[in-house]
């Protein structure tokens, strides 16, 4: 398959599962009638639910998955291991803490970009810790290393909202590990998009080095690729886009996983082919699960974090069958 | 060890008795019964009250309720109090009360109020246990002529429709306290309209769609939570229907208090 007819089909399949998202919710509306009130307005409450609504919520769902599909496809471009993904090793859980903490002690009320630059430095941080753990150790020093740290971010995360005043805090546990966009809103979708908009820029333009890299380190310098400058891209890069995609929907996990190893055979072994076709297939990924989420139990709130975890744990659990025996 | 004995024995060696029979010593370790006993014990008679009674967010009491010690309603230091009647609510934690009961102390468990009528008995229950009948009969009475009063002015007409709507989008249902608050004041809700006797989640989506003329929201907490964002949701803002507040200390309880709201609402017909 070309490169351009995988887009082709990509971008399709996201434009569909788009209207469906949008067609999708308690109320049983007819399409029509939906997408009319979407465009005009229309006449009383319905007009609003499409455009507050349902328009914020797959909006999102498209950022949010584009932005983790990314990330991952970048991650495991940077540390040749397909295992390397943001919500798998910890770095969602990092970007959560920070969220849950501007939340908690008001500093997301006083400026509405608080929470999402909060978000982009606890990522950061994790993303961090991890290349400084396990940049070099190999799959088995990643994954320890994404444990302890999403074992820590979390009990520090679950530790903040059992101290905040608020009696709801507590229960919000559940949407910082298992993510959600039920009742998003356009305020949710203008503070994630810039930074978003900023990570995806910064990872868009790491293929070429990325490329370079599977030769390894060496070679890739010789080629005149500045490792300093693709780390530190990619760093940057995935904090902001992970960062933003928690501080607004939770830990959503796997997507970074299960997109690019469904992708890679179409792509062949180019990092730089696989970016795109990432970001695309991440989004038609959430929209997908977001769809599922309201269908399987409509009005009951179902986290998005439940049903990429039944799609991406098998996926995982593959990955290391294919892995036993190596370093 | 000594001292704890010595405190024990001091407690049960110095029981205020008010009334033959009545207990002595009585512990709450339910908010709503905290209120209720508060109101109606003899002095003395109540030993301690939950935490939960001192918070203005919760209790309509909480100035009232400094004057009492107070509990975590943790089985251990209820035990340690000699208590000869602990006042539990139904959805206190089971454990608790099973192990109370178990050490031989008397629990009594009050289901939540549902209803005006469900209070009433509640009242003379609690006036019963607590060996304060008049004090109740009182209590009930002075209820009742209140109500009756509300009842006669809220005039007839045209019934708005009403939604409660709180967090985590919970809609309280319409054989609930709250449900027969909005009904008293002269509404119809939005539960009772879609059949829901308990309380449920509502999605923002089908409240927006129903589009009530009158949402009452609790108030929004300290801190921040998630669960609450949806009550600030650009679309909740744009409907046409107006917008109430009821805290949740005004409802939460079948106290006589509960009428405050009723007229507050009322007047927002």
């Amino acid at each position: 398959m070309t490169e351009r007819s995988l887009h082709i089909g990509l971008g399709l399949a996201l434009t569909g599962l788009l209207v469906a998202s949008l067609l999708t919710g308690v109320a049983e509306v007819a399409p029509l009638t939906a997408l009319k009130a979407l465009v005009t307005g229309g006449e009383g409450p319905l007009g609003l639910v499409m455009r507050e609504i349902r328009l914020p919520r797959a909006i999102l769902a498209v950022l949010v998955g584009a932005s983790l599909g990314l990330s991952g496809a970048a991650m495991q471009g940077l540390l040749r291991n397909p295992m390397a993904e943001p919500g798998v090793i910890g770095i969602s859980a990092a970007a959560a803490l920070g969220a849950v903490i501007a939340l908690q002690t008001g500093l997301a009320a006083s400026f509405a970009l608080a929470l999402p630059l909060a978000a982009l430095l606890g990522a950061l941080i994790g993303v961090a810790a991890i290349l400084f753990l396990a940049g070099r150790g190999g799959t088995l020093a990643l994954i320890l290393a994404g444990i302890a740290l999403s074992a820590l971010a979390s009990a520090l995360t679950s530790l903040v909202l059992n101290l905040s005043p608020n009696p709801f805090a507590a229960q919000d546990i559940v949407f910082w590990m298992m993510g959600s966009l039920a009742d998003c809103s356009f305020t949710h979708v203008a503070i994630a998009a810039p930074f978003m908009a900023l990570g995806g820029l910064l990872l868009a333009r790491t293929g070429r080095g990325l490329d370079a890299l599977t030769l390894g380190e060496e070679a890739a310098a010789s080629m005149g690729i500045d490792l300093t400058r693709l780390r530190l891209a990619v760093i940057l890069g995935t904090a902001a886009s992970v960062g933003a995609a928690t501080a607004v929907a939770g830990t959503v996990g796997f997507v970074g996983l299960v997109v690019p190893h469904l992708l890679r055979p179409l792509v062949g072994a180019s990092p730089a082919r696989l970016l795109p076709a990432a970001a695309l297939g991440g989004a038609v990924l959430v929209l997908i699960a977001d769809i599922a989420v309201r269908k399987v139990l409509p009005g009951q709130d179902l986290k998005l974090g439940v049903l990429m975890a039944l799609v991406g744990a098998p996926v995982f659990l593959n990955l290391i069958w294919r892995m036993r025996g190596q370093p | 060890m000594r001292l704890a004995l010595l405190c024990g024995l001091f407690l049960c060696l110095a029981p205020v008795l008010p009334v033959a029979a009545a207990p002595g010593r009585v512990v709450s370790i339910n908010l709503c019964t905290d209120q209720l006993a508060m109101m109606l014990a003899a002095p003395g008679q109540l030993v301690s009250i939950t935490r939960l009674a001192r918070d203005p967010a919760a209790s309509v009491m909480a100035e009232a309720a400094m004057a009492w010690p107070v509990n975590r309603g943790q089985a251990e230091e209820v035990y340690l109090l000699h208590p000869d009647l602990v006042l539990a609510g139904r959805y206190t934690a089971q454990p608790t009360v099973a192990m109370l009961r178990r050490l031989g102390i008397p629990v009594a468990v009050f289901e939540p109020a549902d209803s005006f009528a469900d209070m009433q008995a509640d009242i003379a229950r609690m006036g019963a246990l607590l060996g304060r009948e008049p004090e109740a009969a009182a209590m009930a009475g002075a209820f009742a002529a209140r109500l009756a009063r509300i009842r006669a002015a809220s005039l007839p007409g045209p019934r708005p429709l009403a939604a409660t709507w709180s967090a985590r989008g919970y809609m309280s249902g319409h054989e609930s306290l709250a449900g027969e608050i909005l009904t008293t004041a002269g509404f119809d809700t939005l539960a009772a309209r879609m059949g829901r006797a308990q309380g449920s989640t509502l999605p923002l989506e089908a409240l927006v769609l129903a589009d009530p003329d009158l949402v009452v929201t609790g108030r929004i907490g300290p801190g921040s939570s998630r669960a609450e964002e949806p009550l600030t949701h650009p679309a909740l803002g744009a409907l046409t229907g107006h917008r109430a507040a009821v805290e949740d200390r005004d409802w939460i309880c079948g106290l006589p208090s509960v009428l405050d709201a009723t007229d507050r609402l009322k007047d927002m017909k």
